[in-house]
């Protein structure tokens, strides 16, 4: 999966943001209606995917859709 | 040889409600629809005040009695009741409900102080009282009164959870009825959902009473406190693996399971695991809409809903799992007679 691959899965998820908002800069965040409900979401969205589960602890170390998508490219390898 | 099966499921809810107009009018700053969007809950049961999870169970069982005229009472051998609101440290709440449903004094009574995997331990240990020989009628008393360890300014929590009591009567029986158990349990999580103060390692004191003191009975049930990430990350690591476990340890596929009726413990994680187990979603029985997660009851509720609706039927084999707080789970698989 590329990185704009997984960008479309985040906007597709996320029932707020808008299609095409979202870039390898943004920080997730500041995505639109950001809760802790999404960063459930997101770790269940990248387990779904990935099949890696991250921590809360790791989520929170991250700041982009990018930190993260190459986060999840180190654990797979 | 005897095996044992679920005869007959009731359950009983407080009428007082909790709904998310309720919840918009304390929380002004949350949307009615948003609530429902995230929770997938439109109404919670609240206990009366100083109703305690006996009296639930107490109404569950007198539910099941008159709904279910063909029991027969005095054949009741064993009585377990499943809560984490005991009334007493002594005696069991079991002996007190005993007496109060006016059950042969010819039965055994236990409390099994348990939550989100209690009716699964539950039916267990029923299930060997039966087989082992020593007991023919098992009464299986479950309720939880979540409300009464929540801070009323906890919005989740409050949008989450919902009291009730089910009562379920479990029989020998000579045909295939409930199946073998897995269980687990990881300590390590304890820390993730708990309510730590109001029993023995960590009292209710002065100091609780003065922080607490605008809350009803100033919490002196306890707070429960909830890592929801955590909870929802140990449901997508163990469960996966739970549920294989119980397939393999009762020789069964995953495609001969007719129906899955899993702990409900929020949309959230039900529809995570529904998509991560790939679990088709008409085997998925979800029931959470009017109740809420209602701890222990949540699987009794949602059988005798599914049976309500006719999407459990004779000869189904159901997959039942129970997990959370502890962390402790457990599953088994049932045919339904």
């Amino acid at each position: 999966m590329n990185i704009q691959e997984f960008i479309s899965i985040i906007e597709d998820e996320f029932d707020e943001v808008e299609t095409g908002s979202l870039s390898p800069e943004t920080s997730f965040r500041q995505m639109e209606g950001w809760s802790s409900m999404h960063a459930l979401i997101l770790i269940a969205l990248v387990d779904n995917h990935f099949d890696v589960l991250l921590t809360g602890e790791e989520l929170r170390g991250l700041n982009t859709i990018q930190d993260l998508y190459d986060l999840l490219e180190t654990k797979k390898a | 040889m005897i095996k044992s099966k679920i005869s007959n499921i009731s359950y009983y809810l407080p009428s007082q409600v909790l709904t998310n107009e309720d919840l918009v009018t304390l929380f002004p700053e949350k949307k009615g629809e948003l609530i429902f969007k995230s929770f997938g809950i439109k109404k919670r049961h609240i206990r009366k005040p100083k109703q305690t999870g006996s009296d639930l169970s107490f109404l569950a069982a007198n539910q099941l009695f008159s709904e279910f005229k063909e029991i027969e009472k005095d054949k009741i051998d064993f009585l377990i009741f499943c809560t984490e609101g005991l009334d007493y440290k002594a005696p069991t709440s079991a002996s007190v409900l005993h007496y109060r449903l006016g059950l042969n004094q010819n039965c055994g009574c236990i409390d099994m102080p348990m939550g989100c995997a209690g009716y699964v331990y539950g039916l267990s240990l029923a299930n060997a009282m039966i087989v082992s020989g020593n007991a023919n009628n098992v009464l299986l008393l479950v309720s939880d009164i979540p409300s009464s360890v929540i801070h009323s300014q906890d919005f989740d929590l409050r949008c989450i959870f919902g009291d009730a009591g089910a009562a379920t009567l479990i029989q020998a029986t000579e045909k295939n009825g409930i199946g073998k158990f897995v269980f687990g349990n990881d300590g390590e999580g304890a820390k993730n959902l708990i309510v730590e103060r109001g029993s023995t390692r960590a009292p209710i004191d002065s100091d609780w009473i003065e922080i607490y003191k605008e809350e009803d009975e100033y919490l002196a049930h306890g707070k429960m406190e909830m890592n929801g990430l955590e909870i929802a990350r140990f449901s997508l690591q163990r469960v996966p693996t739970l549920i294989e476990e119980t397939l393999a340890k009762n020789n069964l596929n995953f495609d001969e399971i007719d129906l899955f009726v899993f702990h409900q413990a929020s949309k959230f994680i039900l529809s995570a695991l529904q998509r991560k187990c790939k679990i088709p979603k008409e085997k998925f029985y979800e029931y959470y809409e009017n109740v809420g997660n209602t701890v222990s009851c949540t699987i009794p509720i949602a059988l005798k809903h599914a049976l309500l609706e006719g999407k459990l039927k004779k000869g189904y084999k159901v997959m039942l799992l129970g997990f959370g707080v502890g962390y402790s789970w457990g599953g088994t698989i049932i045919e339904w007679d």
